[in-house]
């Protein structure tokens, strides 16, 4: 059993179901094909970014990944602006310039999805460094797969962030796969978690389909940074039941469906809400409560996202530069 | 006025802004304690401590990367890559996050970063520490390139860096360390994208920038003995192109050449003729020419290196030609 408030169990459950519902509606639009781009679904994952989301401040910083849709929802994220950004259109989050890879809110302090594997590691120590710098009790979180770890960007990120006893966690989101290499090809260690020790920083590894043990991880870790007691590193053992991109797999098949079905016996939501049921926290009413009202919002998401306009071309040359871009052009022959 | 040196000119630009603005501060390798490999930074811990002055891991992908996410989080970082070649090592940073996250997010960033990098040949440095990258740098959309070639420009130049809210490049030149100029003693800008004419005159232009200004102002005075009266055109900044300046002269002179360290292959030169022959064709009475390092890397030995760079004998050899042609 667990001791969290019944509250912030409802609030992870609510942060969780947000995701799910954004994404099945995503990847339905995505597979029927009035989606420009590719995009990589959180379905499975939730656990992760709702446990770290919820216990975390709102002045808090998240770094993403190219799988960045979860973390934005379990930030607080629009779901408007986020499906209109999907689509391409003015009214999304980046005004149609950034797409799947790049929603991000500053406001909500989600500094981004990246399109770079890795890219947005050394980002969170920044933000780290501006949190310790400031002391404002702030930390940053930097989200990145199991994959990104064999990147030198993660590395020196890591190291730089225990050498300045920065106030970060790493949170990696071990899915056993990067695209279509099972991880066990790609690293000779059993657990990811054994490369914090390397950097002189506390690891745990948690169960990735369970939000509660998230949560607790992050409360601990947040706890020490906030203490200026440096970096953590959390494993999440999880797993995404889509294609790397897009829903379905096409061509080659690097999984089985065995495998599959056992992480969906796993799938936190249920099992969230089984416990808040057993905790008193919720009723089964409730739940479908909640369930309908976020089916509602993504319904409204998604409305919102088909009526609004397409960008403006003439505004592709805005957003280059804060401020004009400077330089001088020639006028024309006298 | 005094009368600074080059780097003493960024020294005391910086330890100004850093004394008017506490959101600056630096990071990079050896840049606190020892107030960097040249320098740069000498006594700047003393005056700004640890907090401010962060020696670091040699991890040039991770320092840019704080750059960038204290940046976004509202502080004015001043990153120090120690050699102009290790933006290289550094280049995901750079071009891809950096240069990109404002347009990216649709507008919401501010990235108000600076990077003070160390560039140029002619040292005996051989081929991973004496190169002139800025074109590679120029060429991604959302960063900015000074290279000043006198010390009142580098202050002004790193001024308007810091205060600019886009990713800056500064490229000192590791030859002009030493060179002194009269500098004043106030907080001025040089407006970044905007050129100085070096040296007014009437027969030829000469397009240069960091220390090839200095080696062009040499070849004009050589020339000027036999009459030739060169205009000199020193660029400050290489991205963004203050190209009006230069049509004006090719207008008025009808004859350019540009010179560089830089490698000639797609080197700013290559973008200047393109551009000067957009907006002046019909005034040309030479092909624009290019004075620039050849397509090698940058040699170890004095003796292969002197022939690397070019100088201003080689630079005045050049405008004979061009004013040679009928
Ligand atoms: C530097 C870089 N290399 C390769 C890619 C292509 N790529 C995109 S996602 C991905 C796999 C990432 O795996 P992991 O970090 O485990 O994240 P996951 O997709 O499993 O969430 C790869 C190789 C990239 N975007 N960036
Ligand atoms: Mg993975």
């Amino acid at each position: 059993m667990t001791g969290l408030s019944h509250e912030v169990l409802r609030d992870i459950h609510r942060r969780m179901v947000r995701i799910r519902l954004f994404e099945e509606a995503a990847g339905r639009i995505f597979e029927a094909g009035r989606m420009p781009g590719f995009i990589h679904l959180y379905v499975g994952q939730e656990a992760v970014a709702a446990g770290v989301c919820a216990a975390l401040r709102d002045d808090d910083q998240v770094s993403s990944t190219h799988r960045g849709h979860g973390h934005l929802v379990a930030k607080g994220g629009d779901l408007s602006r986020m499906m209109a950004e999907l689509m391409g259109k003015a009214t999304g989050y980046c005004g149609g310039k950034g797409g799947s890879m790049h929603v991000s809110d500053l406001d909500l302090n989600m500094l981004g999805a990246n399109g770079i594997v890795g890219g947005g590691v050394p980002i969170a120590v920044g933000a780290g460094f501006a949190n310790k710098y400031r002391a404002s009790g702030a930390v940053s979180v930097a989200f990145f797969g199991d994959g990104a770890t064999n990147i030198g960007a993660f590395h020196e990120a890591a190291n730089m962030a225990a050498a300045l006893e920065l106030p970060v966690l790493f949170v990696c989101e071990n899915n056993e796969y990067a695209e279509y290499t099972p991880r066990d090809q790609t690293m000779a260690i059993a657990d990811v978690v054994e490369r914090a020790a390397a950097y002189g920083m506390p690891g745990t590894k948690v169960d990735g389909m369970d939000p509660v043990a998230v949560f607790e991880a992050t409360t601990a870790a947040a706890g020490r940074a906030r203490a200026g007691a440096g970096p953590s590193f959390i494993e999440c053992k999880t797993y995404r039941y889509y294609n790397h991109h897009g829903v379905q797999t096409l061509g080659m098949k690097y999984r089985s469906d065995d495998e599959v079905q056992q992480w969906r016996a796993k799938d936190p939501i249920p099992r969230h809400e089984d416990l808040m049921v057993g905790a008193g926290a919720m009723t089964p009413d409730g739940i479908e409560a909640v369930r309908a009202e976020i089916a509602a919002e993504v319904e409204a998401a998604i409305e919102f996202a088909e009526q609004s306009p397409l960008p403006d071309p003439d505004d592709l040359l805005a957003d280059v530069y804060s401020g004009p871009a400077g330089g001088r052009q020639p006028l024309p022959p006298p | 006025m005094t009368e600074l040196t080059y780097l003493k000119a960024f020294n005391d630009g910086l330890r100004q802004m850093m004394d008017a603005d506490p959101d600056i501060f630096v990071v990079g390798e050896d840049v606190a304690r020892k107030g960097g490999v040249f320098g740069s930074y000498t006594g700047l811990i003393d005056a700004f401590g640890e907090r401010r002055m962060v020696d670091t891991p040699i991890s040039e992908q991770a320092i840019v990367g704080l750059g960038i996410g204290a940046a976004v989080c509202g502080l004015r970082p001043v990153v120090d890559l120690m050699f102009m070649d290790f933006v290289l090592v550094a280049m995901d940073q750079l071009a891809n996050q950096a240069a990109k996250l404002k347009y990216m997010f649709g507008g919401s960033a501010r990235l108000p970063v600076t990077i003070a990098t160390n560039g140029g040949a002619g040292l005996s440095a051989a081929a991973q520490h004496s190169q002139s990258l800025e074109a590679m740098l120029c060429h991604v959309p959302g960063l900015k390139v000074v290279m000043p070639s006198t010390p009142y420009d580098m202050k002004g130049l790193l001024i308007a860096c810091l205060r600019d809210d886009n990713p800056t490049v500064l490229v000192k030149n590791k030859r002009m360390f030493g060179v002194k100029g009269d500098v004043p003693a106030e907080l001025y800008e040089v407006p970044i994208g905007e050129a100085r004419v070096a040296r007014p005159g009437a027969d030829v232009t000469v397009v240069a920038y960091s220390r090839m200004v200095t080696e062009s102002l040499k070849a004009a005075d050589e020339l000027a003995a036999d009459g030739i009266d060169c205009e000199v055109i020193d660029l400050r900044s290489v991205q963004p192109l203050d190209i009006e300046t230069v049509v004006s002269s090719a207008r008025k002179t009808n004859r350019i050449v540009v010179v560089h360290e830089a490698v000639r292959f797609a080197g700013l030169g290559a973008e200047i003729a393109a551009q000067v022959s957009e907006h002046a064709f019909d005034y040309l009475d030479a092909p624009v020419a290019r004075v620039a390092a050849p397509f090698a890397p940058v040699p170890f030995s004095p003796a292969l290196e002197s022939r690397y760079v070019p100088d201003a004998s080689r630079i005045a050899a050049q405008i004979r030609t061009t004013l040679d042609r009928a």
